[in-house]
């Protein structure tokens, strides 16, 4: 089976916003938009994004992480927001795992949007039918795009190659490579939702300086006639011993 | 209740096999990618990035994925509009009138200023991307007044590294993070190369490849940095040249690279009698007529031990020591200088001025020499250098650097950034593999040979100006000065109090005309530049300016043209409002006689097509140049009877030649009758169209022999000759030691035979023409009383906005509809600030009423927003309620653009070498609004209205669907 | 969560309706036992259904308010086999066909003997039908709980006590109504009515009580670092990612100062329980006293089920704290 899902490596994320506007620009015009905006000139301008870059800080000054989070629809394995829906208008795709919203059946009750743990659902208040992230799943399969188009619209957009996607189910699939070498985790574990979409970690480069590198044979101030510094002032054999 | 009907996301397959896609390039910001446009039914449905383009390889960024919202913004302007006569400037009340009358009105006007005095036409441009054109109708209307955004943006990044390595950051050259295993950037948070930059940073993350960030605050890139170092603004150069000081205290530099490719070994001549006093000693070779860099200089050789011509065969130089010339002079290597120069710029020094922990600056000194010199990169690329000297590889020492405005938007940047170019250079990474590489036409002489006139004779009525308006002086005698060592620009750039200003100064044009100091100008044409905003240091002042009359009733600044698409800030001001197209609307070109987007393996340009005819009424502003240009007769733009001799801008661009049969263009691809040649040729009456079949973009690709070591690299050197990027093929040597500014300082001293300047400056260039970096206090703080400011304040761009043109934008505005004073939370509670309210940030200039926000990512002495996202109220046309006027600020107001100047008087709050706007200087001090105080920022400013021609503003929904109605 | 208005008058109304058909059944079983007098069929069922439809009808127009697309709410029986909201979309119309026909048989006084259980107890059709409403009160009583209960991760709500509650509350307004209703249409039997509402009231206060003090000491099991996956105890959000606010901005915060939060506690507590109990307790005949009681309890009630909503903490809500 599988399980087509997203995979966000929070290492190399900048918080561009990239994946967050071609997004908005992919689905507006598609078959999951429009996407309405409200007050789009005026005051406290909102309105329905699928995916959203969030700002976190991690520890105080000065060992502090700025953490920039994109956030869509995780395509939980065990969706808490589909079998709460009273029309069926949720629903998780057998063949793909993608979780969808059939505008056609949505009642606009948002009781989904109350099961999500995750806030991944946006209510469309022009519609009045609740949105959500598709997984692109009319690029994924489109006939109609070259073949490595047929990748979600945010994937295609960040610059940093921090969304990755493909099948999790899929042991050698470059996100199920990405998610076990990498320590690859899910949000809220807690609930038993099985997000499909996973995160990757910030990693840390680090160097070591031994001593001995800075001093080295080589050292290119004795062409010139001139020692290094000498890095120790501790006492040597001369002033101890007595032969 | 009726329903719309919408779809199942996987109903109905989308319309989108019926789609058209054209490619041109963005310009939702200077980066320039190379997009696709896809249409549905005449309307975009989506732009993405084009795959095949070298820039951005197929990715995009939030701005460019919001064109769509670009080309429906209700601020679009479609009419050209002639304020209303007896309405105030400011006022936003215009009329509109037709372009033939706008252009009768303004032709008129300007030939009257041609022909009379020419320098009494100001234009200036800003974030444009099209110098060459608007230089060259500068040029040949014969004003000496014109200048682009560089000035106010970052000249010293320009100026300090050029002047040293002959090729700098920004637009001209850039880490090479592919080979890198140490990245430090500097004071980067977004950058012009935007999209490029991430994905480098993140394939050198992803190899493993270690990325420190110097910056007062952890945003952006330098979130995903592996270590931060944060550092108090303005007092990088302390912590470079401690760096520098611990590098050669240890022996981590590359010696080798010093001796042969810099200037380091070569001989200075330490008589102070002398009238050659610092300079280099030079061999009975006379000097060449030109400006390269003659290789005439001494070393004093190791083997031998004595002097010899540098590079001479067999020798190796010294480069600590001092000696006697056989005429008795003293002299020294200019490494021992250095040496002495950083002798007490120890890391303790360092760290109490920067904040940074002594241990880190060692540790960092050591991690950069380590790596360096450890873990070099060795490519089989074999190539000749300069001296004929066969190599059989190509060798690197990976460590890459990026420094951009956290350097350059300070007084002592100039400085500073010449301490980074030495570090670089001691680290031996200047165009070699995992180090800092050049982007074509760079690297270039030092100094460029692009000269101004030296003299106000060379403005003259009824003929073009004599040289260019913007050059690279070499030495005093190229400033462009009067008799009397005046200024003859209107910015008071390449005069003495900012010799080496190459970019202008753009930020004091206002005041100065409103002053009428060098003297008053007539007509002011501002080209997009929000000069009434955010691109103006004490904005509200400068507003002030805009509208002052003199004693007879006559605006101080007689006339200003405005040309902007949209209805910005500064619009409101002009006299004349000229609507340009959006870049879905035109054609533009990345010359290679600008800035264009080349890549280190070779020269890239690209152009823009019209994907939609313009809207309503308005006009490409390169189209109102070439008219009028034509109108009023100017040489280039002319037949030699006169007639006009381009009949647009795309056929400019295609038949234009610098001079006739030069066969150097705007565009450098597919030149030649049939578009076989690159770099020089004749025109190609189809080449728009070979650009547009290729992406819009040319991309040349230099053999790999040509690629690296290019300073040196005879075969680049002479490619670049031959393809007349470059006049001499001489080597660049990088400049350790700065003769340049040496001969500025002796003309203070009174010595050389070179212009001096006038007594009141000589003291100014005397110690800021040192010809070594030196660490000074940025000279805003030297006039502040740092016990009541003691905090300082900068501002850095969010990567989903582009200055103050996106507030337009639908989508991007909901991502930054106002902005935050972001305070370390230590330092809020300090000054009994809440998270979230309202408080007040003020400097010696100006105060602004906010909203704080706590923050761990900030150093505790830096307070910092987002840049521009506080409008003014109705600009844009937002309604006057907009969350960017109300909530939202711009910390401009407490900016300052003149500072007291020490010999009474005001100078620019600019760097004393460049003349670049030390917008990162201010000191402040925070405290809290009172209760009573309304919940707004400050200051607030009338609204404007929407301007006629503009779309009246969407009401309370916006549903984008292209193509069709849903 | 941002408590909706439409849903507070669904829960609230229905729960008064379901009650009072529970109060008036408790009055035809407790007659058919011959525990109280036997009353006008016409009179007192048919005529208490009614209000009880009335009650009902009111819950269903408030609910479709809270509906994007009232005219596809047929849709909504669908899902019976996942879905409580579902569930709660067919036991309502359910129970008001039930309700509606008791009525019905109660106006014409239709009375089909079904059963002779002996020769004083005949049970005829009503009390039969009477019985499945019953029972459907309860099944729709359980469904609007558990559409509140089944959701895991609102810590608050995931407890019995919330289809609890919900049963105690209804039948207490209920019982109450009854006892306002009898005391115009069956003065002999306000006694009885306001009887079990006092025992329902002070039922459903100690309930609700256990759950305050329950909720008081829940510890959220979803943190900023579940959130987000960093394990670090100071853990800030700078940013949601739009200044202007979004959906999950708005509809998952109540947006109420901390003042009026505590404010609102003690209020509903005195609304729905204390002033009703002391009401009932002195005026127990006086149909002015019992009134009032009623008012006071369903403004009480509706304080009570914004408190409920308003107190659920989401956990989407760690993503959306402050905006910069
Ligand atoms: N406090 C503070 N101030 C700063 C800076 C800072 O760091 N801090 N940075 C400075 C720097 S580096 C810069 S470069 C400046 C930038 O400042 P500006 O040059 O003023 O840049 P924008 O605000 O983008 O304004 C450009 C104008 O161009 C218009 N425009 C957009 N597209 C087009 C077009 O296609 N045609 C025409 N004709 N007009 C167009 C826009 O509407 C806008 O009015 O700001 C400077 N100001
Ligand atoms: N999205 C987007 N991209 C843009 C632009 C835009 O408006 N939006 N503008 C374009 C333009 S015109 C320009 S000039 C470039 C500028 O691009 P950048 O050079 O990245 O300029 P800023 O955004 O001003 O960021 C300045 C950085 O320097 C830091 N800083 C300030 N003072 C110091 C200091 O003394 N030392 C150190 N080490 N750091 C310091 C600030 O914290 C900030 O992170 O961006 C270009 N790209
Ligand atoms: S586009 Fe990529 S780098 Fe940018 S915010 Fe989204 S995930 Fe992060
Ligand atoms: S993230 Fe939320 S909306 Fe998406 S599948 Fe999981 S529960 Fe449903
Ligand atoms: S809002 Fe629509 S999708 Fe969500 S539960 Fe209700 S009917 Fe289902
Ligand atoms: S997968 Fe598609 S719908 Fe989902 S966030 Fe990415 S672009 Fe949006
Ligand atoms: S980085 Fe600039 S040029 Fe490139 S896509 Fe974004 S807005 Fe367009
Ligand atoms: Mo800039």
């Amino acid at each position: 089976m599988t399980q087509l899902a997203l995979i966000i490596d929070l290492n190399v994320c900048v918080g561009c916003h990239a994946c967050v506007t071609s997004c908005k620009e992919w689905n507006t015009s598609g078959p999951a938009g429009p996407m309405s905006d409200e007050n789009p000139y005026g005051a406290d301008p909102t309105g329905v994004f699928f995916n959203r870059v969030q700002t976190y800080e991690v520890g105080t000054f000065p060992d502090t992480c700025t953490l920039h989070f994109p956030k869509s629809c995780l395509h939980c394995e065990d969706p808490p927001c589909v079998p709460v829906c009273p029309t069926g208008a949720s629903y998780k795709r057998k063949e793909d795992g993608i979780v969808l919203v059939d505008y056609d059946k949505c009642i606009g009750c948002q009781y989904c949007s109350w099961a999500c743990p995750y806030g991944a659902r946006e209510f469309d208040e022009k519609q009045k039918v609740m949105k959500k992230c598709t997984l692109c799943v009319d690029r994924i399969y489109s006939e109609t795009l070259p073949e490595r188009d047929r990748k979600p619209s945010c994937v295609l957009a960040c610059p940093t190659g921090a969304r990755l996607f493909g099948d999790v189910h899929d042991p050698e699939s470059n996100v199920s490579r990405a998610i076990r070498d990498n320590a690859g985790y899910d949000l809220m574990p807690e609930w038993g939702t099985h997000p499909a979409n996973h995160y990757l970690p910030r990693r840390r480069t680090t160097m070591t300086i031994h001593e001995d590198e800075l001093i080295r044979a080589d050292n290119p101030l004795k062409i010139d006639g001139k020692q290094p510094k000498p890095t120790t002032q501790q006492p040597t054999l001369d002033d101890s011993t007595s032969w | 209740m009726a329903s719309t009907p919408v779809h199942d996301p996987i109903g109905s397959p989308s319309a989108d096999a019926n789609l058209e896609v054209r490619t041109t390039t963005c310009y939702m910001c200077a980066c320039r990618c190379g997009i696709r446009v896809h249409l549905n039914g005449g309307e975009i449905r989506y732009i993405d990035g084009n795959p095949n383009h070298p820039l951005n390889k197929g990715v995009i960024c939030a701005k460019g994925s919001s064109g769509i919202m670009k080309q429906h913004s209700p601020a679009r302007l479609t009419q050209p509009l002639r304020r209303k006569p007896g309405a105030k400037r400011g006022d936003g009340e215009f009329e509109p009138i037709s372009w033939e009358e706008t252009f009768r009105l303004l032709s008129d006007r300007l030939e009257h200023i041609r022909k009379t005095d020419p320098k009494k036409f100001a234009l200036f441009t800003g974030r444009d991307q099209m110098q060459a054109l608007t230089g060259l109708f500068a040029r040949q209307f014969g004003t000496p007044n014109y200048a682009a955004h560089g000035g106010f943006c970052s000249v010293n990044m320009a100026a300090g590294l050029i002047y040293t390595i002959g090729g700098s950051f920004w637009e001209f050259g850039g880490p090479d993070l592919d080979r890198a295993k140490l990245f430090v950037m500097i004071g980067t948070a977004e950058d012009h190369h935007s999209n490029p930059l991430k994905i480098a940073i993140s394939k050198f993350k992803r190899d493993g490849g270690r990325f420190i960030s110097i910056n007062p605050v952890r945003t952006g890139y330098s979130a995903i940095a592996d270590e931060w170092v944060p550092i108090k603004p303005g007092t990088d150069g302390a912590l470079m040249l401690a760096i520098i000081h611990e590098l050669i205290a240890m022996g981590l530099y590359d010696r080798e690279f010093l001796a042969r490719y810099t200037n380091a070994g070569e001989l200075v001549n330490l008589d102070e009698a002398h009238d050659e006093f610092g300079m280099f000693v030079r061999s009975e070779v006379p000097k060449e007529e030109g400006c390269f860099d003659p290789q005439n200089k001494l070393w004093w050789d190791r083997i031998t031990n004595r002097p010899v011509i540098t590079h001479a065969e067999g020798a190796d130089p010294f480069l600590f020591g001092e000696f006697t010339m056989p005429d008795g002079t003293k002299v020294k290597p200019s490494f021992q200088l250095l040496q002495e120069r950083v002798k007490d710029y120890t890391p303790d020094w360092a760290s109490k001025i920067t904040g940074i922990p002594a241990a880190t600056i060692h540790r960092l000194a050591y991690e950069m020499g380590v790596t360096a010199r450890d873990q070099k990169v060795e490519l089989p690329i074999a190539w000749t250098d300069a001296w004929g000297k066969e190599h059989e590889t190509v060798t690197g020492n990976p460590v890459a650097f990026h420094a951009m405005r956290g350097l350059a938007a300070h007084s002592n940047g100039f400085h500073t950034i010449r301490a980074l170019g030495i570090l670089m250079s001691m680290l031996g990474t200047i165009d070699r593999p995992g180090g800092f590489r050049h982007k074509a036409p760079f690297p270039r002489p030092i100094p460029p040979c692009a000269k101004t006139p030296n003299t106000d004779r060379a403005v003259k009525p009824d003929s073009p100006l004599d040289g260019m308006p913007l050059g690279w002086p070499a030495d005093p005698d190229d400033l462009f000065v009067d008799d009397e060592g005046n200024p003859v620009r209107i910015d008071k750039a390449f005069s003495w109090e900012y010799p080496l200003s190459v970019h202008g100064l753009m930020h004091n044009v206002i005041t100065n005309a409103w002053r009428g100091d060098p003297y008053p100008i007539d007509t002011l044409l501002i080209f997009m530049a929000n000069m009434g905003w955010n691109s103006t240091m004490n904005t509200a002042e400068v507003r002030n300016m805009l509208n002052d009359k003199n004693e007879s009733g006559e605006y101080k600044i007689p006339f200003l043209v405005v040309c902007d698409a949209f209805q910005s800030e500064m619009t409101a001001f002009a006299d004349l409002i000229l609507p340009d197209t959006t870049y879905l609307e035109r054609y533009d070109v990345m010359s290679m006689l600008d800035r264009p987007i080349s890549e280190f393996d070779g020269p890239v340009d690209s152009i823009r097509v019209p994907i939609f005819p313009p809207k309503g009424d308005c006009k490409p502003f390169q189209e109102v140049l070439i008219e009028l240009a034509s109108r009023l007769k100017l040489p280039a733009f002319s037949n030699q009877d006169g007639t006009r001799k381009f009949r647009d801008y795309p056929d400019f661009i295609v038949n234009y030649e610098t001079a006739p049969g030069s066969g150097i263009g705007f565009l450098s691809g597919f030149r030649g009758k049939g578009g076989e040649k690159s770099m020089v040729g004749e025109p190609n009456p189809r080449q728009l169209e070979m650009y547009e079949a290729n992406d819009c973009v040319h991309h040349y690709e230099l053999p790999l022999s040509y690629q690296y070591m290019r300073n040196w690299n005879k075969g680049y050197l002479e490619w670049s000759q031959r393809n007349r990027i470059t006049r001499y093929a001489d080597p660049i040597q990088l400049h350790i030691y700065s003769e340049v500014l040496q001969s500025f300082r002796l003309a203070a001293q009174g010595k050389g035979i070179t212009r001096k300047p006038p007594k009141h400056l000589k003291q100014r260039v005397e110690s800021f023409f040192d010809p070594l970096p030196f660490y000074y206090e940025p000279l805003e703080t030297q006039v502040t009383d740092l016990h009541k400011y003691p905090l300082s304040a900068v501002t850095q761009r969010p990567m989903a906005m582009y200055h103050s043109w996106d507030s337009q934008n639908a989508w991007l505005r909901q991502i930054h509809a106002h902005n935050y004073l972001m305070v370390n939370a230590s330092t809020a509670k300090a000054a009994g600030i809440e998270d979230g309210s309202w408080m007040w940030i003020e400097s010696q200039w100006g105060k602004v009423r906010c909203m704080c926000r706590y923050s761990e990512s900030v150093e505790p002495g830096t307070v910092w927003t987002w840049n521009a996202i506080g409008k003014s109220a109705g600009a844009w046309n937002l309604s006057p309620d907009a969350n960017e006027s109300r909530l939202g600020f711009l910390l401009n107001h407490v900016i300052s653009e003149e500072l007291p100047s020490k010999s009474g008087g005001v100078v620019s709050n600019s760097d004393p070498v460049t003349g670049q706007a030390a917008w990162f200087d201010v000191r402040v001090r925070i405290y809290p609004a009172q209760p009573e105080e309304p919940q707004q920022s400050w200051p607030q400013f009338e609204p404007v209205k929407p301007m006629p021609g503009t779309q009246p503003r969407l009401g309370k929904w916006l549903q984008y669907f292209a193509g069709k109605k849903k | 969560m941002k408590p909706p208005f439409s849903v507070i008058f669904l829960t609230t109304l229905i729960g008064v309706g379901q009650g009072l058909f529970l109060a008036l059944y408790a009055g035809q079983l407790y007659s058919f036992l011959d525990l109280i007098p036997n009353q006008d069929s016409h009179d007192f069922y048919a005529v208490g259904s009614l209000i009880v439809m009335l009650f009902l009808v009111g819950g269903l127009i408030a609910s479709f308010f809270h509906l994007g697309h009232p005219e596809r709410a047929w849709r909504a029986a669908s899902q019976w086999r996942t879905s409580w909201l579902s569930r709660e979309v067919i036991a309502l119309p359910a129970f008001m066909g039930v309700v509606f026909i008791y009525g019905v048989c109660h106006w014409f006084n239709w009375h089909p003997l079904v059963l002779d259980l002996s020769d004083t107890y005949h049970v005829d059709f009503t009390l039969l039908l009477g019985a499945v409403g019953v029972l459907l009160s309860f099944v729709l009583f359980i469904c609007t709980g558990m559409i509140y209960a089944c959701l895991r991760f609102m810590q608050e709500w995931h407890t019995p006590l919330t289809p609890l509650n919900f049963i105690l509350f209804g039948g207490a307004s209920g019982f109450l109504a009854a006892s306002v209703f009898s005391s115009f249409s069956a003065p002999e039997l306000t006694r009885f009515f306001a009887g079990w509402a006092i025992t329902l009231t002070i039922l459903a206060m100690l309930s609700r009580s256990f759950t305050l003090l329950r909720n008081a000491r829940i510890r959220p099991k979803s943190t900023m670092s579940t959130a987000i996956g960093v394990k670090h105890p100071h853990i800030v959000q700078i940013s949601p990612g739009s200044m202007g606010g979004s959906f999950n901005t708005r509809a998952f915060f109540h947006g109420m100062s901390g003042r009026f939060m505590r404010m609102i506690k003690p209020a509903f507590i005195l609304f729905s329980f204390v002033l009703p109990l002391i009401l009932m307790a002195t005026g127990m005949t006086s149909a002015t006293a019992l009134i009032t009681a009623f008012i006071f309890q369903y403004l009480g009630l509706l304080a009570e089920r914004w408190f409920f909503f308003a107190e659920a903490n989401h956990p989407q809500n760690l993503y959306y704290k402050r905006i910069a």
